[in-house]
């Protein structure tokens, strides 16, 4: 059985989205992202320099085969996530967009309203948009309604690598909503990755977690391993667990 | 509450008395903390704090790589005009120093915009003297205008301006304000300000806030190093940062760390700030604001800047002139103060790479209303 996941109209067999930032050289970057085994990367416009050729334009240091996601990192408002993907359509990266509305430069987290706004605008204009967002039930509805093609709740601030911290807002969000849950930001381990694609997530997206690696083309494979064992794990039904033994003297046997 | 009220609650704080009472371990249990309050950073500024700079200087490289991965954003100076009408006792533009002053023309400003990109840069700041007359916001809007077909983002280090003023210079295309205070002890600062508009210790003060509020995307600020004690300079520029943060969560905060350079006028620095020193102001700093940008400027030298980059800094200058014409046409030679780092662009980044890190020429895209 091949197990797809489908965003807009493309389906995709693997389940690790990357990033392009936090890399200290591009050679290292194309390295570790030829082996993560990811189809998707993340780049951000604003450090997209079509002018530049060799090591200075990024885009040419990125697998041909991958597919582009660019993103209104940046942003602070509806207005501007807007402006940056019509120029990043424009630059000739295709027509995914994922926003990214952060007016809070100190914790990094997106501003559900604005991104909410954004992704109306842009699914308008035939983006297949995905918004990164606060885990949060309602707005995922609104980005839903809007036309986004999946979310991206936040698991941790961007960067942190402190885990799934809003596990249970995300599990409401898998048990609710009818597109792909991708968990974005936050994932520091593998560990992390596969408890998130155990959870029901359709895929995660690793960036910091990879780029600052001591040796970031194992620790690619290593989430590649962790979210293929997580997906797995979910698909085979994880049994159910409990916090206390199972008692050996049944105080209800007398009934027969 | 403005931070210019903020900071009358603490100059008179007993700083010297409470530095004599930290010890090594006091400093060691800030160390361990992820989150530092306002005395925690002081501890970290304290001559007992010291004794621990490699301990805090490991956590500050890894929590600047987390934050801002293993990049440095580059960037250069563009001097517009030289004119000032202000009379300060440390500046070679000051009004009583006789020299040939300049301000380039758009024509000119288009030259020297094409030799900054051949030099493969696209950040760039602007800097004037204080002249409302010479570098006047009209002024500026031409050279915006010109300069924003070449580049990514343009920032001003100039006058202090009204609100409203910023908002016209944002709306044009300006996301980045450098404002340094200087000193923060007022005290000093008018024995160092003696005539013109400078000499408002509050108007500049709250020149930052000004721009945050009008929409600047970055703010930048730092004390001039040597004309008080640094510790108690580094400290009040940290807490201005924390102010700014706290109150304009959408503007990124930076900070700068200039030691003052010998200039025209021969001005000696009231204080000694030693490399040891600076090291330690950057550490406490970075370890109490871990999300605030650190730029490094060419006054240090190359041999410095190599050691520096690991301990907390985002963000460099690269080739840069701090003469008016400086890179369009070599032979003016009247610069605000001695740059130290003397290499080219390409020099810069190849050494950033044999350090490990990414050399980051751009990192914004001018969205005006026309794009």
């Amino acid at each position: 059985m091949t197990d797809l996941l489908t965003i807009g109209n493309t389906q995709l067999h693997n389940r690790l989205l990357t990033g392009t930032g936090k890399f200290y050289n591009h050679k290292l970057m194309k390295e570790t992202l030829t082996q993560s085994g990811s189809q998707v990367v993340t780049v951000a416009l604003r450090r997209v320099d079509l002018t530049a050729t060799g090591e200075e334009n990024i885009l040419e240091d990125i697998p041909k085969d991958m597919i582009l996601l660019p993103n209104t990192s940046g942003a602070r408002t509806a207005d501007e996530a807007v402006r940056i993907a019509r120029l990043a359509r424009a630059a000739g990266m295709g027509n995914w967009i994922k926003i990214e509305v952060i007016s809070d430069q100190k914790y990094l987290l997106p501003d559900n309203y604005e991104t909410a706004k954004a992704t109306d605008i842009l699914a308008n204009e035939g983006f297949v948009v995905l918004p990164y967002m606060s885990p949060d039930l309602m707005a995922a509805k609104a980005m839903q309604n809007a036309g986004a093609a999946a979310i991206m709740p936040l698991g941790s601030p961007i960067g942190s690598n402190r885990g799934i911290r809003t596990k249970e807002l995300i599990q409401i969000l898998i048990e609710e909503m009818e597109l792909p849950i991708i968990v974005d930001a936050g994932i520091g381990k593998p560990s992390e990755a596969a408890e998130a694609m155990e959870m029901g997530a359709a895929a995660v997206l690793v960036n910091t977690a990879i780029a600052t690696a001591k040796d970031p083309v194992e620790m690619a494979i290593a989430f590649d391993l962790a979210v293929k064992a997580g997906r797995k794990a979910y698909l085979s039904g994880i049994g159910p667990t409990t916090t206390t033994a199972q008692a050996s003297s049944p105080l209800t046997g007398f009934l027969g | 509450m403005s931070f210019y009220e903020e900071y009358i609650q603490i100059k008179n704080y007993p700083f010297d008395h409470f530095f004599s009472t930290i010890t090594i371990q006091d400093v060691k249990q800030v160390i361990q903390k992820e989150r530092l309050h306002t005395e925690d950073f002081l501890i970290l500024l304290s001559p007992a704090a010291e004794n621990c700079l490699e301990e805090m200087a490991q956590i500050a490289n890894n929590r600047t790589v987390q934050h801002f991965g293993r990049t440095i954003q580059l960037y250069a100076p563009l001097y517009l005009t030289d004119y000032c009408v202000n009379k300060c006792t440390y500046c070679s533009f000051s009004i009583d120093n006789d020299f040939p002053r300049r301000k380039l023309t758009l024509a000119e400003i288009e030259e020297e915009s094409k030799a900054l990109v051949k030099m493969g840069l696209r950040h760039i700041i602007l800097l004037t003297g204080e002249s409302r007359l010479h570098s006047s916001v009209d002024y500026l809007c031409e050279t915006i205008d010109v300069m924003k077909k070449y580049f990514s983002s343009l920032s001003i280090e100039i006058q202090p301006l009204d609100t409203e003023e910023y908002r016209t210079l944002v709306a044009r295309g300006i996301d980045g304000l450098t404002v340094y205070q200087e000193v923060y002890n007022e005290e000093i600062y008018k024995q160092h300000h003696l005539k013109g508009p400078k000499r408002n210790y509050r108007y500049r003060l709250e020149a930052p806030e000004r721009g945050a509020k009008a929409g600047m995307r970055s703010v930048n600020i730092g004390a001039l190093l040597g004309m008080d004690d640094w510790r108690k300079e580094v400290f009040f520029t940290g807490l201005h940062a924390h102010y700014l943060q706290k109150n304009y969560l959408e503007t990124d905060i930076a900070l700068s760390f200039p030691r003052i350079r010998p200039n025209l006028g021969g001005f000696q620095p009231k204080v000694n700030v030693s490399d040891k020193n600076l090291v330690q102001a950057m550490l406490a700093s970075r370890l109490f604001l871990p999300r605030a940008g650190m730029t490094l400027s060419t006054r240090e030298s190359a041999e410095l800047r190599r050691h520096l980059l690991p301990l907390g800094v985002t963000k460099m200058s690269a080739a840069s002139s701090t003469v008016v014409g400086g890179y369009a046409n070599k032979e003016h030679t009247h610069s605000q103060f001695e740059i130290s780092d003397k290499r080219s662009v390409a020099e810069v980044k190849e050494s950033l790479r044999e350090l490990g890190y990414q050399p980051v020429v751009k990192d914004w895209e001018i969205l005006t209303h026309s794009s």
